[in-house]
């Protein structure tokens, strides 16, 4: 008992963004697909256009995916205008041809923003994310034997909301969103996290700070509370997370001891 | 000619073995350890947590992944959890019994030795974890949850909502970039690795291709890990990612590295159906599900239409429960997935291909009310909504057997060391420590424990032993980087001039080499079906060399990237015939008809077969040499593997 849609088809026109290379000029490619099967993932029928694209001899579409199950955060397309298309709370690969309706025309383009330069076609380099994490994503904590892993009691409710925080999968849709272009739902994200759990407490005000520096270093805006981001996110991130972030950087940078630890390994505080 | 291979398992009991290990390795002192350098390639949980701790320890790394970032690796899709020898649940738990689970589970082809270090380091996983911030789930108590895993009657596995491989990745990817910030770790990230470098019968570093340029490039070092993963994609339907591939490992076998057990293949009873012919991967559903979930088909079989909430509990068979009564639904997966296709070969299948069972959620929904069942599932049950467009709060799901995880792998000896000196294998990418059948949660567990807690010691204890050798550095002008960089783009050169004229897409191809792997290689492997499947990849073999479409140019080409995959993945596929051929039993994943017991199991021969099958590759179209590993069984008595 398959679907009742299963064997259901449409017809679809398909603007793709075309671009050679991070200088080149991109331009609004247009293709036609015919029977795309309803119950396809909207990557797949990105797939079967490929094919047709190479059969007929030219390079085919360029455009990132890995797990294609939502959580790897790779796949990266702006959909009829919206970072992972209309579908609240999924990712491009999670979304569906069943969405889309007969005749439609559908628009794709890569994120744009000035910290994620394109590569080519749909692929951007979104590496400004990882020099975020760098620049204190983590707990001091050492690799190696530690303490029983029971001996810090976390309550329920801290850790929830902590893996609330956590679930974000890096995908930039927040930024691909955000009309400034700021990456300040991802950033939350991880300081929120870090600094709601015991083991992130020893380094929590160098982390906030070297985070955010290193953020508004990579040429992303700021916030302006447009709440953009928290629509776009496939992992529903909570933009409360970004008040907790200015609030934990207002209280960093105004705290005496911060400065005088900002040069040593394990920070101030 | 064949050769016994020796694992290196350091004397003393059981117990006491890597303690000796320990006690006896050469050390690096201090101030020499910034004088090493070690490359290691992959990010998932092996290769992310290897990179941070021999960071830590103070040899410069190099660590390479084919993404953008490291924290898009498999590692990251794992869902259900992880194991550990905690005991906290108190229900009689130990290092000794996940050690025998893992054994029993692997239905006695896997290395004593390995399995028991494997448990021993399980628990000390959970206390980094946590340390680096990792959010487990909890009880109110404020203490960790633990759940149960198929094929153990304890609660050891530790978990993060449905998103265990996530949580565990960002802890190691947090590590690995505390140490990129202090400098000890420089990051090649688009990288794909595509061959070993061999100087004076050292492995010294590796040839990459920069996947968003197209430029070759060479990395020199003083040792070698590859942590890239299995190779389920030789299926082209799996769980595994997109870019999940072989190529890494294959390489280095085809510069000497000893492939381990490449027919075990892993094949997970619970598995969104096959839906059509223009699907690119399948999605799991975690075998967590099996707590509550129950699983069943229509006792008749002009039942197998009907709406499944119309058919009485009595005219249902619940046929794990049935079959295996003290495991029930949480039986081990090759034995459960066997299960579910040959019910569905009696014609008891369910959904409109037939190829399908139900996963039942009603008497725990019941039972603990919706909300709790929400409250532990409910991500999951989100993508199986999203996907199939139907709500398993209201219908059961249906589900199916589809490939995940690859017990065989590269060759390694205790210190996870392979045939060619100075390169090492961990995570799935070594044919690991789970031998024909690997358990739930026990992926994520030896990923962690080979790069946290055996490759630190071990990639020391060669640093250290080959001191005099290795201080010597060689630099990447070497003969041998130039030759091995010269193959490297004759070979793209090769496929992307062949490309011209053909008319078989890579997608074509590859389609048609999964389904001869699945329907030959899978679940039931028959003599004649393996020798058929030889036949039809040395035909696919030649498409590939002589009628491949290949369009576009040598900078970023995903085309081109996944055409270099299938070649190696060809020549994998038939190596995992010939070594299911040769194995004449039956064990764990690997099931040949000819070998089973009246009532259907699988009939192991340990006279014949308690050992590994290593095999030597001799060139392109030559046949390759099988040599053995004698497992030794000092500890555990073999006997026939019952979960009845
Ligand atoms: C859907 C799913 C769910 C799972 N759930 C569980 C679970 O609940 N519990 C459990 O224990 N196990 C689970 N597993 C298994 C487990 O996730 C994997 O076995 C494990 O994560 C593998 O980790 P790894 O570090 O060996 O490799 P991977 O995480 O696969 O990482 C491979 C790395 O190698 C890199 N790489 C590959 N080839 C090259 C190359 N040629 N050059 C450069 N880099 C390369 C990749 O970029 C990547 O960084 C699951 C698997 C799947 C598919
Ligand atoms: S916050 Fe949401 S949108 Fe932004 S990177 Fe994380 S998951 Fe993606
Ligand atoms: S491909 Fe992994 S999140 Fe979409």
């Amino acid at each position: 008992m398959m679907s009742a849609s299963q064997s259901k088809t449409i017809n679809i026109r398909l603007r793709v963004w075309r671009q050679e290379s991070r200088e080149a000029q991109g331009f609004f490619e247009e293709h036609e697909l015919k029977g795309v099967l309803v119950d396809m993932s909207f990557l797949e029928m990105l797939d079967v256009l490929n094919e047709q694209i190479i059969k007929s001899g030219k390079r085919p579409l360029e455009f990132e995916s890995d797990c294609r199950e939502g959580i790897c955060g790779t796949c990266s397309l702006v959909v009829q205008g919206q970072a992972h298309g209309p579908v609240r709370g999924a990712t491009t690969c999670q979304l569906y041809m069943r969405t889309f309706t007969d005749g439609e025309t559908i628009t794709i383009e890569p994120w744009r923003a000035k910290a994620f330069p394109v590569i080519r076609d749909l692929v951007t380099d979104r590496r400004a994310f990882d020099r975020i994490q760098m620049a204190g994503g983590y707990t001091g904590a050492k690799t190696g034997p530690h303490a029983d892993a029971n001996a810090i009691l976390i309550p329920k409710d801290l850790a929830d909301r902590a893996m609330d925080a956590a679930a974000c999968i890096g995908c930039g849709a927040c930024v691909a969103a955000c009309p400034n272009a700021s990456a300040s739902l991802f950033t939350s994200a991880k300081v929120t996290q870090l600094a709601l759990l015991p083991q992130g407490q020893a380094d929590r005000k160098r982390r906030v700070i070297r985070m955010v520096d290193q953020m508004d270093k990579e040429g992303f805006g700021s916030c302006s509370n447009l709440q953009e981001c928290e629509a776009a996110c496939p992992k529903k991130i909570s933009i409360q997370n970004i008040a907790i972030m200015k609030q934990e950087y207002l209280k960093a940078a105004l705290a005496a001891d911060f400065r005088a630890g900002m040069g040593s390994a394990d920070g101030g505080a | 000619m064949s050769i016994e291979l020796n694992p290196g398992i350091p004397e003393g009991p059981l117990s006491q073995k890597w303690d000796n290990y320990k006690a006896n390795m050469k050390l690096v002192n201090p101030a020499n350890k910034r004088k090493y350098s070690v490359i290691v390639v992959g990010t998932g949980l092996a290769g992310a947590s290897a990179a941070a701790s021999l960071a830590e320890l103070g040899y410069e790394v190099k660590s390479f992944c084919t993404h953008d970032s490291a924290r898009r690796a498999h590692s990251i899709a794992a869902q259900g959890g992880i194991n550990a020898a905690k005991s906290y649940p108190n229900d009689g738990d130990s290092v000794w019994r996940l050690f025998y689970d893992t054994i029993k589970g692997g239905d006695y082809r896997a290395r004593e030795a390995n399995v028991y270090r494997l448990a021993q380091n399980s628990t000390s996983i959970i206390d980094q974890c946590v340390s680096q911030g990792v959010p487990f789930a909890r009880e109110y108590s404020g203490e960790l949850a633990n759940r149960s895993f198929g094929g153990a009657q304890v609660s050891r596995t530790f978990y993060a909502r449905g998103q265990t491989g996530q949580q565990l990745l960002l802890g190691a990817y947090s590590q690995l970039m505390k140490e990129v910030d202090k400098g000890k770790v420089t990051l090649f990230p688009y990288r794909e690795m595509l061959d070993v470098v061999m100087v004076d019968g050292k492995a010294r570093g590796i040839i990459t291709r920069n996947v968003t340029t197209g430029e070759i490039e060479r990395h020199a070092a003083d040792a070698v890990v590859l942590a890239t993963g299995g190779y389920g994609r030789v299926y082209f339907l799996s769980t595994n990612a997109m870019n999940s591939n072989v190529t890494a490992i294959w390489r280095a076998h085809r510069r000497g590295a000893l492939f381990g057990n490449p027919c075990y293949v892993q094949i997970h009873p619970t598995c969104i159906p096959v839906s059509g012919n223009y699907q690119a991967k399948l999605t799991l559903m975690s075998e967590s599900l099996r707590n509550d979930g129950r699983v069943w088909v229509p006792k008749k079989k002009e039942d197998c239409k009907k709406d499944p909430s119309s058919i009485p509990d009595e005219d249902r068979d619940y046929y794990l429960e049935r079959k295996y009564p003290s495991f029930g639904n949480l039986a081990p997966r090759d034995i459960s997935s066997r299960a579910a296709k040959e019910v569905c070969d009696e014609g008891r299948g369910v959904g409109e291909s037939g190829l399908a069972v139900y996963l039942d959620f009603r008497d725990a929904i019941k039972r603990d009310g919706e909300a709790a069942i929400r409250e532990r599932y409910g991500n999951l049950f989100d993508m199986y909504h999203e996907i199939t467009n139907e709500n398993p709060y209201r219908s059961p799901m249906r589900i199916y057997p589809a490939v995940h995880y690859t017990m065989g792998g590269l060759w390694v000896d205790y210190s996870l060391q392979t045939t060619l000196p100075g390169l090492f294998a961990a995570g799935e990418a070594n044919f690991s420590d789970h031998g024909a059948n690997r358990l739930g949660a026990s992926a994520l567990m030896q990923g962690l424990s080979d790069g946290y807690f055996i490759l630190p010691y071990t990639v020391t204890n060669y640093l250290g032993t080959h001191a005099q050798d290795l201080l010597k550095k060689v630099d990447v002008n070497h003969a041998a980087f130039e030759s091995a960089e010269k193959e490297v783009r004759a070979e793209i050169d090769r496929m992307l001039e062949n490309g011209k004229k053909g008319k078989r897409t890579v997608t074509e191809i590859y389609r048609d080499l999964g389904k001869v792997v699945w329907d030959k290689i899978g679940m039931a492997r028959s003599e004649q079906g393996l020798k058929e499947a030889l036949a039809e990849i040395e035909k696919l073999q030649k498409d590939f060399d002589t009628d491949l479409l290949l369009t576009g140019d040598s900078k970023l080409n995903k085309n081109l990237e996944m055409a270099g995959r299938l070649r190696d993945l060809l020549e994998l596929g038939a190596l995992m015939a010939r070594d299911a051929l040769e194995r004449k039993e039956s064990c764990g994943g690997h099931f040949r008809v000819e070998s089973q017991t009246p009532d259907g199991e699988a009939q192991r021969d340990d006279e014949n077969f308690a050992h590994v099958a290593a095999w030597e590759y001799k060139g392109k179209g030559q046949v390759p040499v099988r040599h053995q590993e004698k497992l030794v069984y000092e500890n555990v008595k073999l006997s026939v593997r019952s979960y009845k």
